[in-house]
Order: structure tokens, then C-alpha cells, then sequence
């Protein structure tokens, strides 16, 4: 049976309404590009439903206005989103328990924002895995709408900037790195992060300042002696993911971790 | 360019995007992480959200903007502090985007 959360957590809307305000007007300039591209309102929709990933849409749909050869642009959005890779790795500690098929659920729906937001909520609170998908829902919806609005809408295109709405997943951002900001490790992999991706970005590299940058980072931040897990104690203030798992730790190294049972429907 | 053609390439879009999104989480569910990629994974997050914030707040089209009319900064540094302080969510992300529509607003005359 579903447990309820020992800490309160926000509803999943009050959590997903960030990426809810800032995916309907990004959203709504895709659909008003796709179809000045050529696509359908049909096509434009369903790339929002079946592809879902901003950057590699809006590239897409340039692409196919320009003429692109299809397997181009399929290649094309496969290197847009390899970051996912590292951000499914990432989860993937949270995610142990999962029966495949809701795995399989949620990981369609990942998203850099998303992840961002996971990546600090599961941390922070024990996991209601209905919240989990249902802050999925709300960001692929918003998407698919701000979509089909663009589409429908075409060359009329209101200015979102009096509302402040192109600030919303900045904000959203700051506020999910204030979060992350629990020890030194993780300060220096921000810092490194941001410095990082901006050097990279004057490069030729740019479209893969966030990866690569967020990789380099990551990965010297680690091999500082203030990664190292509750070693010597000292500080030890970095939450890993994962660590505050119930029996995790004990069991984790057995091939097959128990369900958790902590999300409802869990299938039998 | 035909729909149905567009149709197809989208399938393909898709597949291009979800194998990336899943692999790693389905691998990793049914065998144990090595510790060093453990504590890499660990500070992946901050390192993301450090870069996605700086792309987001401090570049202009591929140009670096650290300058005072740079309206993002200063909602982000309100943002942010209102986040530490308060250890809320949504309301930081309210104070934020008001802080960027007021001063267009005032700007604007």
C-alpha cells in the first residue's frame, strides 16, 4: 500500500508549475516554427507527444523546413540528447525498486528540467512515486498544449516578456541549485559546472556546453576527498542519491533489489 | 516535404530520444553501480543545474552578459537568496519572474 510521505511535500502541480509556465510559451514558439517549417498541426503535435525534448524539436523542425534528409535529422537529435544518458544514470539509484514498465514510464518523460527538479526532490523527500509521474504528466502536457497552440496559432505570436514567463525555468534552476547546495563537493561541481559550460560555449563545442561541461565538473568534484562518503567523518555533508534509501545500502550490492512498494499500482 | 515522410522521421526522432532516457536507468535497476561511478553520479546534479543556470542566466545569444542591465542576474541572486532563506519553492520562482516583469515594466516607461 502507499505510504505516505514522512515529510510533507507540495503537490505535484505546485511543484511542476515552473516548468508547466515556462514549457507552454517555449512550447508555443515550437508549434508556431514547426508549421512554418511545413509541418502539419497533426505532426507538430505528435512530435511534442512522441519525441518530447525542446532543443531537439525546435533543431528538428529546421532541419526538416530546410530539406534535411530524415536519417540527418534523426542522427542529428540522437546528439542533441545523449546528455539524457547522464541524466538517466543519475536517477537510476531512485529508481531500483521500479517495476521496468514504470521505469520505462518515466524515463520517456525525462526532460533537462525534469531531471533537475527529480534530482533534488527524491533527494529531499521520500519518494512518493504517484508525485514522481504525475510532475511528468504535467510538464508533457503543458508542452503538448503550448504545442498545439503554436501550431494552431501560426504567425500570431504574443510577447510572453511582460510576463516575466521566459524566467520561469531560469528561477526554477536557481532555486533547485540552492537546494543542491549541501556540502563542498557539491558547491565545487556547481561552480564548475557553470564556469565550465560558459568556457565551453565560446568554442565551437557550444551545443554541448551543458554535457560536457556538467561531465568535466561532475568528474573532478568526485575525486575530491570531500566526495568520499562519510569516509573519516569530517563534514560529511554530500547526500548521494541513493544513500538515504531504507536497506539500500545493506542489500544494494544483491543483483536483485526488492520492490519498494512505495507507489501505488504497482502492477501485482 | 510529405507529412507522412515527416511522420516517419518523427518515429525515428523519438526512438533517437527515448534509447539515451532509458538504457541507463533499466541497466543500472538490475545490477549494482560501481562506487566510483556512484560518487560521480552524486554530484551530477549540482553540475547540471550549475550549468543549465549559468546558460540560462549569464549567456545572450553565445555572448557572456556580466553586466548590471543583465535583468536574469539579479532576479536569479533574488531568487536564489529568497530560496535559502525560506526554504520554499514556488514562491522564490514568483519573486523572481515579478522582479523580471516589474523592471520591464518600469523600463519600458
Amino acid at each position: 500500500m502507499p505510504q505516505a510521505p514522512t515529510r510533507s511535500e507540495p503537490s505535484a502541480f505546485t511543484q511542476a508549475l515552473p516548468i508547466v509556465m515556462g514549457y507552454l510559451p517555449v512550447g508555443f514558439a515550437y508549434g508556431v516554427l514547426a508549421v512554418k517549417a511545413g509541418l502539419g498541426v497533426a505532426n507538430a503535435g505528435l512530435m511534442s507527444v512522441l519525441v518530447f525534448a525542446g532543443s531537439a524539436q525546435l533543431i528538428g523542425v529546421e532541419m526538416l523546413g530546410a530539406g534535411a534528409p530524415a536519417l540527418s535529422v534523426i542522427a542529428t537529435t540522437f546528439v542533441v540528447n545523449l546528455r539524457h544518458v547522464l541524466f538517466s544514470a543519475a536517477l537510476s539509484p531512485h529508481l531500483s525498486g521500479w517495476p521496468r514498465a514504470r521505469i520505462a514510464r518515466f524515463c520517456f518523460q525525462l526532460t533537462d528540467e525534469t531531471f533537475a527538479l527529480h534530482a533534488t526532490r527524491l533527494n529531499n523527500h521520500q519518494q512518493s512515486t504517484a508525485k514522481t509521474l504525475a510532475i511528468n504528466a504535467f510538464a508533457q502536457l503543458a508542452w503538448i498544449a503550448g504545442s498545439l497552440a503554436g501550431a494552431l496559432a501560426g504567425g500570431l505570436v504574443p510577447d510572453v516578456r511582460p510576463l516575466g514567463l521566459d524566467f520561469a525555468l531560469p528561477a526554477m534552476f536557481a532555486v533547485l541549485l540552492t537546494g543542491q547546495l549541501a556540502g563542498r563537493a557539491h558547491a565545487l561541481a556547481a561552480v564548475l559546472g557553470a564556469g565550465l559550460c560558459l568556457a565551453i560555449s565560446r568554442t565551437p563545442a557550444a551545443p554541448y556546453a551543458v554535457l560536457a561541461g556538467a561531465v568535466a565538473a561532475a568528474g573532478i568534484a568526485s575525486l575530491t576527498p570531500w566526495a568520499a562518503p562519510r569516509s573519516g567523518g569530517g563534514r560529511g555533508g554530500d547526500q548521494a542519491p541513493g544513500v538515504p534509501g531504507p536497506g539500500r545500502d545493506q542489500t544494494g550490492a544483491g543483483p536483485e533489489p526488492d520492490r519498494d512498494g512505495a507507489g501505488p499500482a504497482s502492477g501485482r | 516535404m510529405d507529412q507522412t515522410e515527416i511522420f516517419l522521421t518523427i518515429l525515428g526522432m523519438a526512438l533517437a530520444t527515448y534509447l539515451p532516457r532509458l538504457a541507463p536507468a533499466l541497466f543500472f535497476a538490475s545490477r549494482p553501480m560501481p562506487e566510483a561511478l556512484r560518487r560521480f553520479l552524486a554530484v551530477v546534479p549540482p553540475a547540471v543545474l550549475g550549468a543549465l543556470l549559468a546558460q540560462s542566466v549569464l549567456l545572450e545569444r553565445g555572448q557572456l552578459k556580466l553586466t548590471p542591465d543583465n535583468l536574469f542576474l539579479w532576479a536569479a541572486l533574488l531568487t536564489g537568496f529568497l530560496a535559502w532563506r525560506t526554504r520554499g519553492f514556488f514562491g522564490p520562482v514568483l519573486a523572481g519572474m515579478a522582479l523580471v516583469a516589474g523592471a520591464r515594466a518600469f523600463l519600458a516607461g
